[in-house]
């Protein structure tokens, strides 16, 4: 039923009718209204059975996750940024012990410098745990992936984020179709595990595998993603024959069967991209958009096929490896093989500075002349930086730096740039 | 599509403001999307939210950057934030305070924009008046209901008692209308004054 | 637990094993039925206080619960020892996940059971002192907090083992361990630290809390037993000698932890929603140095450079132990 609901109350009552037996998390922004809903349905029994669990941090939280489902109950939780990093030793735990355990990630910064805003660096700092990763483009595909995510997670023993990105889409109010109850229960069947903690066929799970085993049981969690390059765009296909909505699958293009120029993205940024693109076309550009929905496992081959007959990928980007460069743009370039191709990277959006149809026009403007640079920082403020540069090299204790550039910005209030 | 910006504090609604904005529209078959500018939760401080709607899909994210109209819950905002930035010299202008546009002290700043679409309403006076508190978000939707004419009050009249339910949605469907009425003479006023 | 007559004359010394009780009387361990929920074959060292403490909690556990037992482990010892890749020596459903996450397990595994109505499946959940008293402190609160229906069992043999015998927030003070040297002017773990985690349970007000050793296997057993027949959070917390961590011949882990008891350092009792229900006295009170010297962990205290100061501040602290508890029975205290 299409409501006009808020992104958080979406996913919560997607969640809900997945029928989850345990849910636990702990409160941090933005994924708070998610959790207070889910909590508020277990409270009053409109979800039930299902025990929801007030723990006491988010290490906690996973971990009640791991204990739950090893005895057979579908888990849920959901966190972001520092939460994240929180219960990471828990998260590659989960992944090593495949637990499908599915999680919301309301994608945000991570600080120091505390940051609340949405970026993708929490995402990008867990990619490598063997969970699977997923992106939402907007508040009915963020909604639609949960019930495809329990279903993915439970037949390959993986687990599942769904990552959504903070407060762009988690609390922004737009019409949402929701599911109905006799649809999730014929689409996702009852958890039947691999492995269960039973007191009739009882098994030690847990074990310490030493490096006459380990590679090959690395290698088998690397098999089963593999597993999932071809169960994603399954799943998704067939809940497009439910539905008639495209929602999940691998990558998502956009206008880019003759594109000169590709943009690669992530996340809610696509919704603007397409847009600005739109409007770019009009003007006779051949322009495209690529969306990656699923990050992890990397979709190499549909990616390359995607962009094969691009001359340009620009890769937009909301996170970025502090002393490299672009994140998704090293999974990009190696499965594009960039030698023939020119590869650009736009960092954006970093905690939370909102990209805006403007910039994104002018980069595509500055991509149509072929003058983007490799890497960019997109509405990067120049001068401030470099007088926090020319503050730090005259001085030694030149005081905290964040704190210097908000000074020299005198932010007061949330200002919008125009 | 129609973009509108809303700015006050925190405490006064502004959020829930652009949520009943894009459920009104949402009521009246098109497509609605309202978030705020984000920050922690903090009574008193400079609050931004955002509402847009299109009779076609909404893909964007971004905040509203060119407003077609510009609601202003709490006039000490002015001359502190830049409350106009990207409102195209069509905008409209809906300011709550008892007192006239003209003595808002923007000088010139307005001289491109059309008169009748630059508005004030006494919406805190109102909701004082009809919620026996200082809440003015839903009076100013009857306001910008009037002003716009981009909803309908029945639209905007069932958003708010969806919101706020029971007797507290009544009152403030009350002051809604009252707002509406308020700003739906003013308007004609200015037309008869026009027309003489 | 009924008293019983016994005649001393049949073993000739105050040793009175379970041949002498009645058949009812005897330990679980006794049974020919016993469940060995850890069995014969882990790889634990000679004369290991933590596999003893935890074959007769476990088996007692399944004794109470009719076989319906779910464990879950902290990483340490006892995790290693049971689990070599790719044997186990569990015969129960036993799952560890990390080192500081055992409560925090232990709670979805209750959750689980619960939201699937298999009512009477029980969770005891089991760590280090590592894993209780620091790393795993925070999910034990937690825990607590929630009164979630978790049996947790600490066997604290007062270190890290597992890793080298580092200095854990159970150490004694003036035990040597590879973080708390005996060098310097204060050798060992110095004075003034250290966590009491039973009393910190205690004041949870969670429906059991009790300490045991290893030294009474009876009074472990049954307080496990007991632990079960509430619901709800429960901490036992069991004094488990290491020979390698403390110095101490493997022959001599029972020994040592009766002495624990009897010297007052270690404290036996039981509380219930966070007062003390009952001690076990002490019948033979001894000073703290018969206990200490018996382990190289305090050699610094005795020998060359003897340490007398350190063995008396040690000595106030049984005592103090001594009366906040009660642990010299009344009529002990009358007879001279």
């Amino acid at each position: 039923m299409l409501r006009q609901i808020e992104g958080s109350k979406a996913i919560a009552e997607t969640v809900a009718l997945c029928r989850p037996e345990v849910v636990c998390a702990y409160p941090i922004s933005p994924q708070t209204h998610i959790i207070e809903a889910v909590g508020a349905m277990v409270k009053e029994g409109t979800l039930a059975p299902c025990e929801f669990i007030n723990v006491e941090s988010e290490f906690a939280a996973m971990s009640v996750a791991i204990g739950a489902s090893a005895t057979g109950a579908r888990a849920y939780t959901a966190t972001a940024s520092q939460g994240l990093l929180f219960m990471m030793e828990a998260v590659y735990n989960a992944a090593g012990l495949g637990l499908p355990i599915v999680m919301t990630l309301a994608n945000r910064a991570i600080g120091a410098p505390i940051n609340i805003w949405n970026d993708h660096s929490d995402a990008m700092a867990v990619r490598d745990s063997g969970w699977i990763q997923l992106f939402a483009e907007s508040n009915q595909e963020a909604s639609d992936l949960h019930v495809q995510a329990f279903r993915l997670a439970e037949e390959l023993s993986v687990p599942v984020m769904v990552c959504v990105d903070g407060f762009i889409l988690t609390h922004a109010v737009e019409g949402v179709d929701l599911l109905d109850q006799s649809f999730v229960d014929a689409f996702l069947p009852p958890y039947e595990p691999r492995q269960m903690l039973d007191t009739e066929a009882p098994v030690s799970i847990g074990a310490m595998v030493g490096p006459e085993a380990f590679e090959e049981v690395r290698y088998l969690a690397h098999l089963r993603q593999l597993d999932a390059l071809e169960r994603i765009p399954a799943i998704a296909s067939e809940f497009f024959e439910a539905t008639g909505r495209e929602s999940g699958g691998l990558v998502r293009p956009y206008r880019t069967d003759d594109a000169d120029t590709v943009i690669v993205a992530m996340g809610s940024v696509l919704g603007t991209l397409k847009d600005a693109v739109d409007a770019r076309r009009d003007l006779g550009e051949r322009v495209g958009v690529l969306g990656v929905t699923s990050f992890r496992p990397f979709p190499s081959e549909a990616v390359r096929d995607a962009l094969a007959s691009a001359r340009q990928v620009v890769v937009i980007e909301k996170a970025f490896s502090i002393g490299a460069g672009g994140v998704l743009s090293n999974d990009i370039a190696i499965a594009i093989h960039h030698e023939q191709t020119l590869l650009r990277t736009v960092v954006a959006g970093l905690g939370g500075r909102a990209i805006t149809r403007r910039s994104l026009e002018k980069v595509l403007e500055e991509a149509s002349r072929d003058e983007l640079a490799t890497l960019t920082f997109l509405d990067l403020d120049r001068d401030a930086v470099d007088r926090e540069r020319a503050r730090m090299q005259a001085t030694r204790r030149s005081g905290p730096s964040a704190e210097n550039l908000l000074r020299d910005r005198a932010t007061v209030a949330p200002k919008v740039r125009a | 599509m129609f973009q509108i910006r809303i700015h006050g504090r925190g405490g006064q609604g502004v959020v829930t403001a652009a949520e009943i904005l894009s459920v009104a529209a949402f009521d009246e078959g098109r497509h609605a999307q309202a978030f705020p500018s984000f920050g922690s939760e903090r009574t008193g401080a400079p609050v931004v939210s955002f509402c847009r709607f299109d009779d076609r899909e909404i893909r964007t994210h971004e905040p509203v950057m060119e407003p077609d109209a510009v609601i202003i819950q709490d006039v000490t905002l002015i001359h502190q934030v830049d409350l106009f930035s990207g409102l195209s010299s069509d905008g409209y202008v809906l300011i709550n305070t008892s007192n006239g546009f003209s003595d808002l002290g923007f000088g010139d700043f307005f001289d491109h924009y059309c008169p009748e679409r630059l508005m004030t309403c006494p919406a805190t006076e109102i909701a004082l008046e009809h919620l026996g508190r200082p809440l003015p978000n839903a009076a100013l939707l009857g306001g910008f209901a009037a002003l716009t004419g981009e909803l309908t009050w029945d639209a905007i009249d069932k958003a708010v008692r969806e919101h706020f339910s029971g007797p507290v949605g009544e009152r403030n469907a009350i002051a809604a209308k009252a707002a509406f009425d308020y700003v739906d003479s003013k308007i004609k006023e200015t037309a008869r004054a026009s027309t003489n | 637990m009924t008293s019983q007559r016994v005649h001393f004359y049949q073993v000739g010394s105050f040793a009175v094993g379970n041949r002498l009780l009645n058949e009812e009387e005897r330990t679980i361990q006794a049974q020919a039925d016993r469940t060995n929920s850890i069995d014969s074959g882990h790889r634990a060292c000679q004369g290991c206080g933590e596999a003893l403490g935890a074959r007769y909690a476990l088996d007692a556990a399944m004794r109470a619960t009719n076989g319906q037992v779910v464990a879950v482990n902290a990483t340490g010892c006892l995790e290693v020892f049971s689990t070599p890749y790719p044997e186990t020596s569990w015969r129960i459903p036993w799952l560890h996940s990390l080192f500081g996450n055992a409560p925090a397990v232990a709670t979805g595994v209750a959750a689980a059971l619960r939201a699937k109505g298999k009512k009477d499946v029980r969770v005891v959940a089991q760590a280090g002192d590592g894993g209780t008293v620091d790393i795993g402190f925070g999910c034990l609160s937690g825990m607590f907090e929630r009164n979630d229906d978790v049996l947790f069992i600490c066997y604290d043999n007062e270190g890290y083992m597992n890793t080298g015998v580092q200095r854990s927030g159970a150490t004694p003070p003036a035990a040597r361990t590879a973080t708390t040297e005996a060098v310097g002017p204060e050798p060992g773990n110095v004075f003034g630290q250290g966590k009491d985690v039973p009393r910190i349970a205690m004041a949870h007000d969670i429906p059991y809390v009790a300490t045991a050793t290893v030294a009474d296997l009876h009074d472990l057993e049954r307080k496990v037993e007991r632990a079960m027949e509430f619901h709800g959070a429960r901490y036992l917390h069991v004094l488990v000698p290491c020979p390698l961590g403390w110095g101490s011949p493997s022959s001599e882990t029972i020994h040592i932890a009766r002495l624990a008891q009897e010297s007052g350092l270690f404290p036996v009792f039981e509380a219930e929603y966070g007062v003390v229900t009952s001690v076990s006295h002490i019948r033979r009170p001894v000073p703290v140095e018969e206990y200490l010297s018996r382990q190289r962990r305090f050699n610094h205290l005795f020998g060359a450079n003897p340490r007398p100061d350190i063995v008396a501040h040690l000595q106030a602290m049984a005592d103090e132990n001594i009366a906040r508890y009660g642990l010299i029975a009344p009529e002990m205290e009358h007879s001279s």
